[in-house]
């Protein structure tokens, strides 16, 4: 830049670049701002210094402050706990019963079910228990075993079918596989299982399955087929089907029935998370 | 270049200089019947403002006594018998309405006394030039201060100044904090260290601003910085009151030992008016965006022209159809009735009623209903199809309500609502605490050959069992596909 050219007016060097006539001043950075530049080239130094900063093969540059955000977020945690262990200690002690008939206690329990069901629950039960098939809705009124508040604590905690020691299960028998019916006698059974609910077509079947359904079926489906909530067998009487109530659908789960399994939950979820999400789950329309 | 370009540019360059720098103003103190009035409404409006807060209007126990409280922590603004609840916020966009149409038919009428006699910074800015001329004397002794060399005296001054204008704008930064909180209590808080960190962090934001703009930036707030002057030009007609200055009269200026006096106009140039003038401006030059019509160049040049037996009013709050209109001898004409100040009035008069119904008609009872969006609907055992509903009932009235709730043209429904009906019915009864939001979960179920559609239109029918008065919600009901 050995010619350098200046502005008339201003008095400031131009860059030399000009466009239509039109010139560019040679406007520095401000003073101020360059040294607010340096400042915190100095600063950064300090904070190398201080805090934990760069990283090497083994760990990193541990700061001399000691400073650690995970360190941090423990003790958030602690003082999270020791807050809420006002509720917590109650839940601990107190029976799911006695924890819903206190209403400041419920809604702690509804405030933390909530998001423990949607993390947990809800991939399979649906968001808000909405079920699916082979899933079972627990918004209703229908509950194969047991929709009380310590029944649905018990199949949180232990599960259905799972691996707990504590758990419950019940096997449907495999009728057609191990050949305990024949393929007629569970079109007939099927038949009349549809007229428990009104749905029949045949008169005949319907007659003929009764008989199979009092010899095979009855001791845990109930004579009526409403079911029986201590052994798990699910009304077979009413409105609400888990795996479908068309006739393939009836016909297939006799034969080779499927076979739900609820995991234990007790291993994952504290005691007092599993009274919350009992509690939430209890509130969803169907609690007995 | 062609010499037709050559021909265009400015003879001497420091004419197109784009900087202005500031040139510091020491106002002159100046005496009469504007400044007396600008004392008044100083004085009136600072103790409203400070003393506000303090004022008390008991609402029963429960809630704060305090009679203009915006409590933001619990979601209320208070105005005495007035309460405001979030979501009727317009009211405040009413009020802002009103305020912004009735300073454009002030304006209009009257020129510039929003900025010349009631404005904040105006306000402010002389309130610290008082106590400026307390400490360091009137122009004359603060320009030889600041000519004058370091001293201990100058120390001592500079300092009792700025510390007094601190003080002041520390007054005026807590004094709004109080419109928020508590005032009494705020200001034991305050000044025992136990007021939260949000508090002093605000004080300190408005005691900052109030210092730099009252004391350090001054006019250049209403010359830089604020947009209306920029547009009030609009507002102006040859008919609104400006500051005027009779050219006519008062030229050609020249001093009052002038040997050519009787050739010359009333103006003896004393410079009375551009010396006291707070934004240092020379009003002869006529209107100019700089002037906030405060008008103290009127009791400046009336000073004058009484010592000198002359005419007052060579400067004089007027219209501009006057000033011309006595420059040719007409009588002096003043129309206050002008299509643009008609527009105003009745735009303002439009919003004020509206308001003024809207706070009277102010329901004191809302509800919002939410539908379930998952599931959309259960299936129960006995083939019944059931929906649920969560029922917001904003209790806005000071007292303990209780309602029926039903549904409308939807007979087979029944309702249950946890913690109220169990096992469902047609009406249940629920209650909702004074000033407060009941939540509720709703239920409702029909049979299924009751239900004619996917969805079936309804309407949820809350009856206030004190005065019977209905609100309504409608809503709708979900069953599955046919």
């Amino acid at each position: 830049m050995a010619n350098v050219e200046k502005d008339s007016i201003t008095g400031q060097e131009t860059t030399g670049h000009e466009w239509d006539g039109i010139k560019e001043l040679n406007t520095p950075m401000p003073k101020w701002w360059l040294y607010t530049y340096y400042v915190s080239i100095v600063f950064a130094i300090g904070y190398w210094i201080v805090y934990p900063s760069w990283p090497s093969f083994s760990g990193y540059l541990k700061g001399i402050a000691g400073y650690s955000s995970r360190a941090e977020l423990d003790k958030d945690l602690v003082a999270l706990k020791q807050s809420r262990s006002q509720w917590s200690d109650r839940f601990a002690t107190m029976s799911i019963d006695e924890i819903g008939a206190d209403q400041q206690l419920l809604d702690f329990a509804m405030a933390g079910g909530k998001f423990i069901f949607a993390e947990n629950c809800a991939p399979c039960h649906g968001s808000a228990g909405s079920g699916a098939v082979g899933y079972p809705v627990l918004a209703d009124d229908d509950w194969i075993w047991g929709g009380t508040r310590t029944d649905i604590e018990m199949t949180v905690r232990y599960g259905i079918r799972s691996e707990h020691d504590d758990t419950r299960s019940n096997d449907m028998p495999n009728f057609l596989g191990d050949e305990i019916l024949s393929r007629k006698q569970i079109e007939d059974s099927a038949e009349y299982v549809m007229s428990l609910f009104g749905d029949a077509r045949d008169k005949q079947a319907v007659m003929r399955g009764q008989g199979i359904f009092q010899e095979e079926c009855s001791s845990c489906h109930g004579e009526d087929g409403s079911g029986d909530v201590e052994l798990g067998g699910p009304n077979l009487a009413d409105a609400i089907w888990l795996y479908g109530n068309d006739k393939d659908a009836i016909v297939a789960q006799i034969s080779k029935p499927k076979r739900g399994m609820m995991p234990a939950w007790s291993g994952r979820l504290n005691d007092i998370e599993i009274k919350q999400v009992s509690l939430y789950v209890h509130s969803l329309g169907g609690g007995q | 270049m062609p010499p037709e370009q050559q021909t265009t540019t400015p003879e001497t360059d420091e004419d197109k200089s784009l900087y202005a720098s500031r040139v510091k103003i020491h106002p002159q103190s100046v005496t009469g019947v504007f400044r007396r009035l600008k004392w008044l409404v100083l004085i009136v409006i600072l103790a409203l403002y400070y003393g506000l807060p303090w004022l008390r209007w008991d609402r029963g126990a429960g809630s704060p006594d305090q009679a203009i409280l915006a409590d933001m922590t619990g979601r209320r603004l208070y105005f005495f018998n007035i309460e405001i609840w979030p979501q009727e916020i317009y009211y405040l966009t009413g009020l802002l309405i009103i305020g912004a149409i009735g300073l454009f038919l002030v304006t209009t009428l009257a020129g510039r006394v929003w900025c010349g006699f009631s404005c904040p910074q105006t306000l402010w800015t002389d309130l610290f030039m008082l106590v400026e001329r307390w400490i360091e004397g009137d122009r004359n002794k603060r320009l030889k201060l600041d000519a004058a060399p370091f001293s201990l005296n100058k120390l001592w001054k500079r300092t009792a100044k700025h510390a007094a204008w601190l003080l002041i704008a520390l007054a005026t930064g807590g004094a709004w904090i109080m419109y928020f909180v508590d005032a009494p209590t705020v200001t034991v808080h305050f000044f025992t260290g136990q007021a939260s960190s949000t508090i002093y962090g605000f004080t300190a934001l408005f005691t900052a601003t109030t210092y730099v703009l009252a004391g350090l930036a001054r006019e250049q707030v209403c010359t830089y910085m604020c947009p209306w002057p920029r547009f009030q030009g609009a507002m102006f007609d040859e008919d609104s009151l400006i500051i005027t200055y009779e050219e006519w009269r008062g030229e050609p200026r020249g001093k009052e030992k002038n040997k050519e006096r009787d050739n010359l106009g009333d103006c003896v140039d004393c410079n009375l008016c551009v010396n006291v003038c707070p934004t240092g401006i020379d009003i002869r030059q006529g209107q100019q965006m700089q002037c906030i019509g405060c008008a103290l160049c009127i009791d400046a040049c009336d000073s004058i022209m009484d010592k000198l037996g002359r005419e007052p009013k060579l400067i004089a709050y007027d219209s501009i159809a006057n000033m011309n209109a006595r420059e040719e001898g007409r009588p002096a004409t003043k129309r206050l009735i002008r299509p643009r100040t008609i527009a105003y009035s009745l735009s303002l008069l439009l919003v004020m009623v509206l308001m003024v119904y809207g706070l009277s008609s102010r329901a004191d009872l809302e509800i919002n209903l939410q539908r379930d969006r998952a599931p959309l609907f259960v299936t129960l055992s006995d083939g019944d199809i059931r929906n649920g509903y969560t029922l917001k009932i904003l209790n806005m009235a000071r007292l303990d309500r209780v309602f029926d709730l039903a549904i409308d043209d939807f007979p087979e429904a029944l309702i249950s609502v946890i913690g109220y009906e169990k096992d469902g019915a047609s009406s249940v009864t629920l209650s909702v605490k004074a000033d407060a939001v009941g939540t509720f979960r709703v239920f409702v179920r029909a049979p299924t050959d009751s239900i004619q559609a996917d969805v079936t239109e309804m309407r949820f029918v809350l009856t206030d069992r004190k005065d019977g008065k209905i609100s309504e919600q409608d809503s709708s009901f979900y069953g599955p596909k046919r």
